[in-house]
This record gives structure tokens, C-alpha cells and sequence, in this order.
């Protein structure tokens, strides 16, 4: 295009030779890709080096600026576009050109829309670095946006919005006020993105000049494409905003989009599809007919807008109900879409495939016949093939599973070692998933064992350990060839398993002690889970071997407990010897016990998460398996989404508060810090490898907790760093059952239950007020584990009652729970008795008795309790704040003359004051509700028409509260007076005053 | 939405960058370089990669990466086809996509990322449009352009960018009138060693080449349409039509497209065209083993196959190999372990083979895994589905068209395990 121009130019490149430093850094270090390479090839279009824009990129010598300079100031029309050409070029490596932005922009008044466009380019990426210049370039733009050429005009209004200068944004508010009413669509479209841009660099601002309305009413627009960019452009802001209910949508709005989805661009649909979405229709006849119109979108070319469309209906068909004729035509339709979207780039393979995880697990019905299509392909890429994998085991079953098995052996043999690895663990999550298939299975793995592949034999023992599990005594038969293979394994996780398997099985391997016995001369270079993994399996040993195996159990337990300075490993020692040394009966029923079976499908998704997720199909929460709060920058503004209830559409009508409202607690305190990991540990103690721990059956269930908790407490490593190891047992140590204190043990514990339960029938007034239960710790955060609670206090006795919720898919035992230290030293006063294992879905009432004998740390606020609870699956924390007034005590009356003295002795800088508001009651009812709760009124004066009550309280570390409350009759305002020697109670006490009196 | 765009090459420049937002630092892109240093491959770099403040989201095309920078929660998908977008209009105006073209280009390439993307939102990404605003470059244009000083940047607005057919622009004419469609069928099949079918399936296209003026209206019918359950379509289909009559009525966009892509499920039966015996052996502690692959016609419905190609990608072990071909020509790169053995065509009476000693590395222990015969092939005037088109007829405009339909199979992801 620059034939006659090339003689023009000045022969520059002999005299840039000889310049020394280049004055330009090249961008990445690397050579810059700068020098015209004569035998550069040139493509078919473009014959001749000297038509393209290689030359553009000559040299980065200092000369440059300056002759760039020159060419930029040039009369010459083509010499200045040529110039420019040249500056974008460097620009686009990333060279630093900002010093010709006044010559730049005096390009910018010209005619040639080409050289305008160039010059817009240059601006959008350097005016920032220089804003005072950027505003010479401000009445071209207003004068632009003013141009009889629509092109133009939305040419102006996108770069401006793409200056990231404030002074220019301001001159920007009027023009685009302009275009967004613009007669042309093309105009208005551009527009609308940039509001969306100006609302980025000054969301103020927008909101000021009342872009958003513009912008929702751009909505109804008569072109479709005017409306998808609006809807983009709003979903954008809403992001960022997610109180703002920018997207309000309604029947009527949801009409108009689904008119231009038909209409709009590829683009466009997907943002009108992902805008659908977070639709909630009213019933399922609105859910339907939305499905019906957006099911063409599954034939579209673009997968982006086909995953789109399979959130849409993945979202509304939660709300059909499943007898209905349309539901499986949906079903139906929802697989080819899907599989297609397999045969595409391997890129857009792995996020489909990572969202047809999701699909499966929430739907396995829609793929059950395509097994085929995730048969996993030589030259796939790995992340392919790792996804194609978890697919086909996700839709293994008894139908399928001959073939699965055959793929599977094949990928066995294949040369990518993490797809070798993985194919063989499936070879064993088959077995455990479908019964049938496990005994082919297991001679798969077999002969894959005999084929002394290192890894693969290795991850064929982690996998054998599992289906022993599953189906004991079945396959031990293959114990032998496994342990053929002891020498070869080197890796942690095989190992472990080869010893639990030997310590399990014990008692039919003849040289077991031998075996394990190899294994301990390199006891404390073995890592961790090995370690743990030995010590029980020669416990095991010992206990179906007594006779010959003393001696290697003592040198176990000595290693374990004298030379090995990991806690977990010293723990569990001291445990095992204890019980051992005690009641070796015991011992025997705890180790030995029967296991719990494992559960068929491993990693599922948990369902709250993977209804979570199922809204999220298509976006990034999808490809990770996360929800955006977990992993978007600045979460701040992810709500949460949830799948709509199933509603038929007559009950609908009447029962509006069957919609989810979609928002768990907005604010959960703090996770516990530093604390945690101590806690962690505590009660880590058998939660080793989940398989492995010492089993424990339900009936020894609570003496074994008890006993590892507390057997735990004593050798804590707390006790060391505090430096006084008894007074750290004494206090922390929950102490057995045996020995608690007779006023806090169990039976009392239930005697607790059962007055509390009176107290629920009779109402409030017979005990202190006992706030409804609240969530305290969510599903989501807890692997399925749901707690809610509440505390309260019934003569003289705290407790922390609690609802436990299994959501998730396995049976939860094992059950335990501990505070952190606190402000008032709460701790529980007996262990969590949760006498059946719960199954999933169910939900037990616990009441936990409390007392106040625990450790004493000053907490922030006052009142937190950090709380972890134990369970068969993981230790969970959470904390929550605990009404004041369970720690009132019931001889909390002070004597008249007592609170007299104490009330002038108290400074009166301790005095706090604080306000009652909205209380209608007279001061006998205040005085009688507060007697409920231990606030006791000692005298009671009338002082110009004003109830004045004066109380006392006493918490359960001895800290007397005095009050003064004035009660006005007809004014439902109180003001309360309270004095304390520790004044950081008093707006705690205050709290509780406004809980009890308004409840 | 989409922030910035680095393209990078093979040898990990980062050749070119667009920032659509605020400027994101190269400094970015190590941690793509990270990744695809722990993928070995460059096959293998995993398409989302997430950064402290960034997510990078990357497709690998034509040896080159584009690599793409997200801030905020999007549809990856929509990322990755709009990237793949940008390659495909490269390829379209530069006729390949290579860092040389890019390079060539730079400043139209940068004026066609300016035009195909806004705040990160996707402006106008058809080729009809984008060719109306900037005109590819020609030999023809830029001898022209430099001596009437008019410029190959479009100065008005693309028709086609509103109206309810944005895929079109107005005003078309040609002096010939034709319209030919190709319908192209792969074949993606997993044969076992014992020459059974694990999985086979046929993804077809069609994909037209469309020269007529004005505004006309077609619709396309076929013989069979009952195969064709899994489609998807241009937008310019109608829906409905198909639908109800399952005829593909349209108007298209001008020039080259692809009009529809169809799978035909492996529930179906699939024709598989070849067969191959195959002998691959390795002694134990030996340095050698023994290649033999034979290669014979099936299913091909009377037809020739032809343009046979055969990659076996062999073990690691594997030193050299000593092969005798009955017909075409091999070799082997000891290298990448690739050997490529190009037979032609397949003649029923004397079937092609391949015979020889494979030498290993000695002393090294026998390879565990078999390799896979990679298979490309090709058939003319064949839909191996029996996909027939009937009849195309034209509305709207009056002039007759020169109409044309062109069959071929081809071999997909072919693969024969040993």
C-alpha cells in the first residue's frame, strides 16, 4: 500500500547504525522483534517486503523519536499517516512512544478516518500517562460526537470513554447523553457499553447523571442489538454492585429480551441468555415457556451460547415437575448439544467438559447413553483427557461397565504417567461404584501389578486398599502377589496403604511381623501418613498376635512417643500405650472395631455447592468447581445463587415465600486464627487417612472420643510453651466421664433435656430468654455439616443447644466438640452425645451442657466463642456470639445498703448510659421479664412520674452489674444506667437488657 | 470481560499486545510461561489459568498462543470462541495466521482488534462487516491507495450492522451467480487391536460458497434430513423452518461460510472405510522388534479411498527403524519418535504394506505401551453418512444461479490401537 512512499522516506538506516545504546528498552528482555528481516517470508497476499508492516518496525535506535517527530509535523498527508502507523506500530510491542503525544494528537483534526482511528488508538493507550495533554484532544471529541456520519459519532463516544482521565469524563456526560438518545441504533449501542466504561473509572458520577435509568430503559429498545448491549453492559455494572437492583427484571422485560435474543448477535444472545438466568419466573408455566423459547438457542454454532442456554434450562427445569411430558423431551434435547460441544477445540472441550462434570452429577440421566463420546483420544491434551476420565467414571454402571473397564485397561498402558495414574485409580472407583464389575476389576489391576510398572503398581495398592474396604473379605486372596511388590514401593501413599493393608489382614499373613518390621528400621525418615499408618498396623498386629509381637510393638510405641517430635505421631502413641497398658479388652474393641463402610462415589460435588454451581454454568465458578465468592477478586460483591424450588403453579400463587431468597448469612464471624490449628490438632487425633484411623463402632463410640480427646489434652504442646503442663490439664482437659463433677455429669446433662423441653412448652417466663436458633455454620463451609444453635440458661444450668444437620452424602460419627478459650472460661461440661450415627439428611437436637471452669482469655467482642466441631469427615470451625445474659446468676440480689455503697463506690466514669427504644411495657412487666433472667430489681422509686428501678446482676465470674432504669409511662423510650467495676460488660449487659425486654 | 490480549510464539515472544481496558503489564504472561514450561508440551498448556489478580485464558492455534486477560467472573467459553474469532479473521485477511502475517499487518491488525472488541464486549466480529470497515490488504488496493491517497479503512457504516441479517451486507452484485456447498464428513473412530469398533462417529459440515447479488432467499433440502438430529446452525437459518419442515432456509451471508455442522451419533452404525492388520512386537531383552501394517479397503461404498497418510507415534525407546513400503513412501524422525508412512491410494488387488525391524535402545527394558496408528484418508463424492442434498431453490431474485454440490469423507481423529 506504500509503494511510491518508500522512496520518500529519508535512507535512514545506514547513519542508525552507528548510534550506540538504544533508547528504547525492548519490551521483554528478549531481542526486540524489531530488525526487517529481508528473508523475512512474506504470505501469499502480500508479495514483496516492502507492502507490508515490517518495516514499521525498522529499528529502536535513538534517532527515531526525532524523525518520527518530523514525519508526525510533516505537511505531507500520507507521510503523517505513515508516521502514525509507525508510532502504533511500536506501540504494539509494548515500547514506550507516550513522548509524541502532542504531535499525535495534533493528527487527530484531519478527515482521513483512517488516520483518526490511528490517532484514537495512540490516545486510548497513552493519555492516562499524560492527562494534561489529553485534553487538547477534548473538542475534537465533542465536535465528533457531533459528526452527520453515525460512524463517526460512535467512534468519538467509544475512544472517549476509553480515556481514563478525569477531566475528560466530565466533558464526556453530555455527549453521551446525546448518543444514548442517538436516532441511530448503532450510536446508541455504543452507548451503552460506554456507560459501562464510565461507571468503571467513576461509578459516581454515572449514578449521578442518571445514566443507569437510560440505560434500563434502553432495554426496551426496538433494536435487538441496542438491548443485548445495554443488558451487558448493566450486567457489568450489577456486578460490581451487587445490592444495586440494576436488573429488575419482570415478565414484561423478560419478553422483550427473549424477542431480541432471537434477533441479536451471538454476543448478544449470551449476554441476554446469562442475564435469563438469574431470573426467578413466578411458576413453573412461566419456567416452561421461557424453556421452550430459549431450547433453539442448543443449535447454535457458537458453544458459548449453547452453555449458556444449558444453564438457562438447567436453572428453570429445577422447577418442572418431572411426570410433566415436557421435561423428558428437555431432558432429551439437552445431550446432543452437549456432546457437540466435545468435538470442538481441545479448549473449549475442557470447559465444556469441566461443566458437563457438573451436569452428570446433578443429572446423570442426561448422559447415561453417551458414554462413548468421553472415550479418551491418543492425541487429546492431557487436560482433556483428565476430565474425560472423571466423566466416564461419574457415568460408569452396570450397563456400561465392560466397556469402561476395557478403556480403562487401555489407558493403563499408555505413556503419560498422570493419565496412567489416574486410569488406574478409576479401575478401582469402578469397583467400589459398581458391585458387579469389582472382582474383573480387581484382576485388572492385577495384571497391571504384574507388569512391575513402578507407578502403576504402586496406585494399583492404593486402589486395592479401598476395595478391601468395601467388600471385606473377599479378595484377600490377592494379599500375597501385593505383597510381592513391598520393595518396589517408594511412594507414601502406596506404602501406607501397602501397611494397612498387612496390618489389617494380619493374622493371615504369616511373616506380617516380618513385613512390618522392615519397615521400622527407616522409621523416621518415612513421612507422616506412613509413620501413623505403621504404628497402627503393628498395634493391630499386636493385638491378633499378642505372643510373638511384644517386642515390636514396644519398640513402635517408643519410637513414636520418645524420638519422634511430630504431635500427631507422639499423640496417637501415647493413646495406643495407655490403652494398651490399662485394658488391653478395650484396646482390642477400639482398634479392631468393625469400620464403617465407605461411600461409592468419591469426590462428588456436595449438593448445596453443586446447586450453587449448576447456576454458575459457563463461567469461570464452573471451570473450578468453586463458587465466585471463593475465588473472584474483591468478592464483595458475589451474591450467592441458588436453584428455584420445584412449585406447582397453583400453590406457587399462594405461598410466595417458597422463593429463595438465595442469601446465607450475610456475615460470618471471623474463622478461628491462630487457635485453630492448636484446636486442629486436638482433635485430629485419629483422622489420619479416613480409611485407616482407629476404626471405632458406635458403642464404644463416646468412651473412645472422650478418651482421645482427653488422653490428647495432657501431652498438648500448649502445655510445654505455657510452662505449667498441670494447670493447662486441669483446666482444659474435658475430664472423663468418671471423674467430671457430679453437678455437670451426664445424667444431669439429661435432666437438663427434659427441663428444657418443659421450658419450651410452658414459654419463656420460667427460664432467661432463649433466642431462636440461628445457623451457625452453613453446609457449604462444613462439607455438608450443618449447625444451628442457640444457648440458653434454665436454673442455673447453661447450654448450648444445637441442631445438627447431615447434607451431606455420607453418614457423619464420630462426633466431638471444643471451644477455644473465652471471656468467661465456657466450656462444655460433657461430650457431645450424639448416640447414632447421622445419616444423611437427618437432623438431631442436641442440648450440650456448659460450664464455666474453662480457661479464661479475653476475647474481642466480649461475648465470641470460637467453636470446633469434629466429625468422621474433617474438623470444622466456627464462632459465634453468645447473649450475656445466660451468664447471669440466679443469686444475683444485692442487698439494698450493699448497692448503695457499691453504686457510690463505683467512679463515675464507669457509668454508662444507654437507651431502651420501642418498649412498651410498664415498669412492673420490666421488672417481672428481667426477674426471668436474673436481673433483679432491689428498689423501685417514683420521681416525678418516672419509674426508677434500680437492679443488680451478677455474672458467673463474680462481676456484680448495677443498674438504673427509667421507665416513663407513655413513652415506650427507657433509658438505662448502667455501673460496673469491669465497664467493658456493660454494652454486652446492655445488649441482653434489649434482647430479654423486646422478646 | 475481556481485558488484553498478548499474542506469543512458539519460542515465548510476546509479539504483540491490545489492551482494551486499562494496560495490564507483560509481566502477566509469566505465569502463562510458567504453566507452559510444567506442561512440557505446547499442546498441553491448560486453557484457564488463574494469577493472583488475573485469569488467563488461552488457545493455541497455529503454533501461535493467544493469550487473553480476564478480571471479572465471564463465560470462558465465550473467551475462547472469541479468540479463536480473532485467528479466523487473521487467516481470512491475511490468508494464514502466523506471526509473520501478524507482523506484516501489525496496523491493520490492530485496527481490527479495535474494531472486533469494546470495553471487552464483542463489537462486530463477522467478516462481511469488518471487511466493509477495514478492507484487507492487496497488491491491488495498496498501489491504488498510495496513489489516490484514499485509505483502506471504511468510512461509513456497515449496512449489514443493524438490520435483522447482520451476516449480510447490501448492495452484492456479481456478473456469475453461484452458489456451491461442500458437505464434509470425518470420521472419528477408536479401533481395537482386535479390528472392532470401540467408538465411531461422523461429524459433518457444510460449508458454502455463496456468490449471488442482491438479496436472495434459499432453501436447502435434503434427502435424508432424518440424519441429521444433532445440527447447529449459522444464524442466518431459520429455526422454525427447520423445525417444521426440516429444510434449511436462509439468506446467506455473502461469500464463504459454514452453513450448518452436524454430528451423527454413535448410536448410529458407521461405516468404517479401512482396515489394518498390524503386527507391532518388541523381544524381550533384545534390542529389536518387528513392524508390519497392512492397510486394505472396507465399506467404502464402491468408492477409492485415497490420500492415505499413516503416523504412528513410537515408544521412547524406540532408536530407528528399518521398514520396506509395497507402495508410497515413510519416514521416521528419531527425534519426535514420529514415523509417516504416505501411501496415495488404496488398489483392492494389491494392498499396501509396510515391513521391517524396529531397533531400540539397548539395553533399555521393552516398551509397555503398543503405539496407536494414527490414520488420515480421504473419499470423493461421498457423505459416508448418506447425507444427500435434493434441491436448492432460490427466492427473492430473479436471475438464474449456477448451483453445486460437492461430497468428500475424510478421516477425523482415526485411531487404531496395536
Amino acid at each position: 500500500m506504500l509503494f511510491s512512499l518508500e522512496q520518500e522516506l529519508p535512507p535512514v538506516l545506514p547513519h542508525r547504525a552507528e548510534e550506540k545504546a538504544p533508547l528504547l528498552k525492548p519490551c521483554d528482555g528478549t531481542s526486540p522483534p524489531s530488525v526487517l528481516n529481508p528473508s523475512l517470508p512474506s504470505s501469499a497476499t502480500n508479495p514483496g517486503t516492502n507492502m507490508t508492516d515490517s518495516k514499521y518496525f525498522t529499528t529502536t535506535k535513538k534517532g527515531e523519536i526525532f524523525e518520527l517527530k518530523a514525519e508526525l509535523n510533516s505537511d505531507k498527508k500520507e507521510k503523517k499517516k505513515e508516521a502514525v502507523k509507525k508510532v502504533i506500530a511500536s506501540m504494539t510491542v509494548g515500547k514506550d512512544v507516550s513522548a509524541l503525544f502532542p504531535d499525535v494528537v495534533n493528527c487527530m483534526q484531519t478527515d482521513n478516518l483512517e488516520l483518526k482511528k490511528l490517532v484514537y488508538l495512540y490516545l486510548m493507550n497513552y493519555a492516562k500517562s499524560q492527562p494534561d495533554m489529553a485534553i487538547m484532544a477534548v473538542n475534537t471529541f465533542v465536535k465528533d460526537c457531533e459528526d452527520p456520519n453515525p460512524l463517526i459519532r460512535a467512534l468519538a463516544v467509544r475512544t472517549m470513554g476509553c480515556i481514563r482521565v478525569d477531566k475528560i469524563t466530565e466533558y464526556l456526560c453530555e455527549p453521551l447523553r446525546k448518543c444514548l438518545k442517538d436516532e441511530d441504533p448503532y450510536v446508541r449501542k455504543t452507548a451503552a457499553v460506554c456507560v459501562a466504561k464510565l461507571h468503571d473509572i467513576n461509578a459516581q458520577l454515572v449514578e449521578d447523571q442518571g445514566f443507569l435509568d437510560t440505560l434500563k430503559d434502553l432495554i426496551s429498545d426496538s433494536n435487538p442489538m441496542v438491548v443485548a448491549n445495554a443488558v451487558a453492559a448493566l450486567s457489568e455494572i450489577a456486578e460490581s454492585h451487587p445490592s444495586s437492583n440494576l436488573l429488575d427484571l419482570n415478565p414484561q422485560s423478560i419478553n422483550k429480551l427473549l424477542t431480541a435474543l432471537n434477533e441479536c448477535t451471538e454476543w448478544g444472545q449470551i449476554f441476554i441468555l446469562d442475564c435469563l438466568a438469574n431470573y426467578m419466573p413466578k411458576d413453573d408455566r412461566e419456567a416452561q415457556s421461557i424453556c421452550e423459547r430459549v431450547t433453539p438457542r442448543l443449535s447454535h454454532a457458537n458453544s458459548a451460547v449453547v452453555l449458556s442456554a444449558v444453564k438457562v434450562l438447567m436453572k428453570f427445569m429445577e422447577m418442572l415437575s418431572k411426570d410433566l411430558d415436557y421435561y423428558s423431551t428437555l431432558l432429551k434435547k439437552l445431550a446432543p448439544p452437549l456432546v457437540t460441544l466435545l468435538s470442538a477445540e481441545p479448549e473449549l472441550q475442557y470447559v465444556a467438559l469441566r461443566n458437563i462434570n457438573l451436569i452428570v452429577q446433578k443429572r446423570p440421566e442426561i448422559l447415561k447413553h453417551e458414554m462413548k463420546v468421553f472415550f479418551v483420544k491418543y492425541n487429546d491434551p492431557i487436560y482433556v483427557k483428565l476430565e474425560k476420565l472423571d466423566i466416564m467414571i461419574r457415568l460408569a454402571s452396570q450397563a456400561n461397565i465392560a466397556q469402561v473397564l476395557a478403556e480403562l485397561k487401555e489407558y493403563a498402558t499408555e505413556v503419560d504417567v498422570d493419565f496412567v495414574r489416574k486410569a488406574v485409580r478409576a479401575i478401582g472407583r469402578c469397583a467400589i461404584k459398581v458391585e458387579q464389575s469389582a472382582e474383573r476389576c480387581v484382576s485388572t489391576l492385577l495384571d497391571l501389578i504384574q507388569t512391575k510398572v513402578n507407578y502403576v503398581v504402586q496406585e494399583a495398592i492404593v486402589v486395592i486398599k479401598d476395595i478391601f474396604r468395601k467388600y471385606p473379605n473377599k479378595y484377600e486372596s490377592v494379599i500375597a502377589t501385593l505383597c510381592e511388590n513391598l520393595d518396589s514401593l517408594d511412594e507414601p501413599e502406596a506404602r501406607a496403604a501397602m501397611i494397612w493393608i498387612v496390618g489389617e489382614y494380619a493374622e493371615r499373613i504369616d511373616n506380617a511381623d516380618e513385613l512390618l518390621e522392615s519397615f521400622l528400621e527407616g522409621f523416621h525418615d518415612e513421612s507422616t501418613q506412613v509413620q501413623l499408618q505403621l504404628l497402627t498396623a503393628i498395634v493391630k498386629l499386636f493385638l491378633k498376635k499378642p505372643t510373638e509381637t511384644q517386642e515390636l510393638v514396644q519398640q513402635v510405641l517408643s519410637l513414636a512417643t520418645q524420638d519422634s517430635d511430630n504431635p500427631d505421631l507422639r499423640d496417637r502413641g501415647y493413646i495406643y500405650w495407655r490403652l494398651l497398658s490399662t485394658d488391653p479388652v478395650a484396646a482390642k474393641e477400639v482398634v479392631l472395631a468393625e469400620k464403617p463402610l465407605i461411600s461409592e462415589e468419591t469426590d462428588l460435588i456436595e449438593p448445596t455447592l453443586l446447586d450453587e454451581l449448576i447456576c454458575y454454568i459457563g463461567t469461570l465458578a464452573s471451570v473450578y468447581h468453586k463458587p465466585p465468592s471463593a475465588f473472584v477478586e474483591g468478592s464483595r460483591g458475589v451474591v450467592h445463587k441458588s436453584l428455584p424450588p420445584r412449585t406447582g403453579s397453583s400453590e406457587s400463587a399462594e405461598s410466595p415465600e417458597t422463593a429463595p431468597t438465595g442469601a446465607p448469612p450475610s456475615e460470618q464471624p471471623a474463622v478461628i486464627p491462630a487457635q485453630g490449628d492448636l484446636l486442629g490438632d486436638l482433635l485430629n487425633l485419629d483422622l489420619g487417612p479416613p480409611v485407616s484411623g482407629p476404626p471405632l463402632t458406635t458403642a464404644p463410640v463416646q468412651m473412645g472420643a472422650v478418651d482421645l480427646l482427653g488422653g490428647g489434652l495432657d501431652s498438648l504442646p500448649r502445655g510445654d510453651v505455657s510452662g505449667s503442663p498441670a494447670m493447662g490439664g486441669a483446666n482444659f482437659a474435658a475430664p472423663p466421664a468418671g471423674t467430671m463433677p457430679a453437678n455437670l455429669g451426664a445424667p444431669l446433662g439429661g435432666g437438663l433435656g427434659d427441663l428444657f423441653d418443659l421450658a419450651g412448652g410452658v414459654g419463656t417466663l420460667s427460664g432467661s430468654y432463649v433466642a431462636p436458633k440461628a445457623v451457625w455454620l452453613p453446609a457449604m463451609k462444613a462439607k455438608g455439616l450443618e449447625i444451628s444453635g442457640t444457648f440458653s440458661r434454665q436454673v442455673g444450668s447453661i447450654s448450648m443447644d444445637l441442631l445438627l444437620t447431615n447434607k451431606a452424602l455420607q453418614v457423619m460419627s464420630d462426633f466431638a466438640i471444643q471451644f477455644n478459650r473465652n471471656s468467661f472460661g465456657l466450656a462444655p461440661a460433657a461430650p457431645l452425645q450424639v448416640h447414632a450415627p447421622l445419616s444423611p439428611n437427618q437432623t438431631v437436637e442436641i442440648s450440650l451442657p456448659l460450664n464455666t471452669v474453662g480457661s479464661v482469655m479475653k476475647m474481642d467482642p466480649l461475648n465470641n466463642l470460637q467453636v470446633a466441631v469434629k466429625n468422621n469427615i474433617d474438623v470444622f470451625y466456627f464462632s459465634t456470639l453468645y447473649p450475656l445474659h445466660i451468664l447471669f446468676v440466679e443469686d444475683g440480689k444485692m442487698e439494698r445498703q450493699m448497692f448503695l455503697a457499691t453504686w457510690k463506690d463505683i467512679p463515675n466514669e464507669n457509668e454508662a448510659q444507654f437507651q431502651i427504644k420501642d418498649c412498651p411495657l410498664n415498669a412492673e412487666a420490666v421488672s417481672s421479664k428481667l426477674q426471668g433472667s436474673n436481673i433483679f430489681t432491689i428498689a423501685k422509686r417514683n420521681v416525678e412520674g418516672q419509674d426508677m428501678l434500680y437492679q443488680s446482676l451478677k455474672l458467673t465470674n463474680g462481676i456484680w452489674v448495677l443498674a438504673e432504669l427509667r421507665v416513663q409511662p407513655g413513652n415506650p423510650t427507657f433509658t438505662l444506667s448502667l455501673k460496673c467495676r469491669a465497664p467493658e460488660v456493660s454494652q454486652h449487659v446492655y445488649q441482653a437488657y434489649e434482647t430479654i425486654l423486646k422478646n | 470481560m475481556i481485558h488484553s490480549l498478548f499474542l506469543i510464539n512458539c519460542s515465548g515472544d510476546i509479539f504483540l499486545e491490545k489492551h482494551w481496558k486499562s494496560v495490564v503489564s507483560q509481566s502477566v504472561c509469566d505465569y502463562f510461561f510458567e504453566a507452559q514450561e510444567k506442561a512440557a508440551d505446547v499442546e498441553n498448556v491448560p486453557p484457564v489459568i488463574s494469577t493472583p489478580h488475573h485469569y488467563l485464558i488461552s488457545i493455541y492455534r497455529d503454533k501461535l498462543f493467544f493469550v487473553s486477560v480476564i478480571q471479572t467472573e465471564v463465560p470462558p467459553l465465550f473467551v475462547i470462541e472469541f479468540l479463536h474469532r480473532v485467528a479466523d479473521t487473521f487467516q481470512d485477511y491475511f490468508g494464514e495466521c502466523s506471526e509473520a502475517a501478524i507482523k506484516d499487518n501489525v496496523v491493520i491488525v490492530y485496527e481490527l482488534l479495535e474494531e472486533m472488541l469494546d470495553n471487552g464486549f464483542p463489537l462486530a466480529t463477522e467478516s462481511n462487516i469488518l471487511k466493509e470497515l477495514i478492507k484487507p490488504p492487496t497488491i491491488l488496493r495498496s498501489v491504488v491507495n498510495s496513489i489516490t491517497g484514499s485509505s483502506n479503512v471504511g468510512d461509513t457504516l456497515p449496512t449489514g450492522q443493524l438490520s435483522n441479517i447482520p451476516w449480510r451486507r447490501a448492495g452484492v452484485k456479481y456478473t456469475n451467480n453461484e452458489a456451491y456447498f461442500d458437505v464434509i464428513e470425518e470420521i472419528d473412530a477408536i479401533i481395537d487391536k482386535s479390528g472392532s469398533t470401540v467408538f465411531a462417529e461422523i461429524q459433518g459440515v457444510i460449508d458454502a460458497c455463496i456468490k449471488l447479488s442482491g438479496m436472495p432467499d434459499l432453501s436447502l433440502s435434503f434427502m435424508n434430513p432424518r440424519l441429521l438430529d444433532d445440527v447447529s446452525f449459522h444464524p442466518c437459518i431459520r429455526f422454525k423452518r427447520w423445525e417444521s419442515e426440516r429444510v434449511l432456509s436462509f439468506i446467506p451471508p455473502d461469500g464463504n461460510f459454514r452453513l450448518i455442522s452436524y454430528r451423527v451419533s454413535s448410536q448410529n452404525l458407521v461405516a468404517i472405510p479401512v482396515y489394518v492388520k498390524h503386527n507391532i512386537s518388541f523381544k524381550e531383552n533384545s534390542s529389536c522388534g518387528r513392524f508390519d501394517i497392512t492397510i486394505g479397503p472396507k465399506q467404502n461404498m464402491g468408492k477409492t479411498v485415497e490420500g492415505i497418510t499413516v503416523t504412528v507415534h513410537m515408544p521412547k525407546v524406540v532408536l530407528n527403524m528399518n521398514l520396506t513400503p509395497t507402495q508410497g513412501s515413510y519416514t521416521f524422525d528419531p527425534v519426535t519418535k514420529v514415523l509417516t508412512w504416505d501411501i496415495g491410494k488404496i488398489t483392492p488387488q494389491k494392498l499396501p504394506s509396510l515391513k521391517g525391524l524396529v531397533n531400540l535402545q539397548s539395553g533399555a527394558p521393552k516398551p509397555e505401551e503398543n503405539p496407536s496408528l494414527n490414520i488420515q484418508f480421504k473419499i470423493q463424492q461421498l457423505a459416508i453418512s448418506g447425507l444427500k442434498v435434493n434441491r436448492l431453490d432460490m427466492y427473492g431474485e430473479k436471475y438464474k444461479p449456477f448451483k453445486g454440490v460437492k461430497y468428500i469423507t475424510k478421516a477425523g481423529k482415526f485411531q487404531v490401537r496395536t
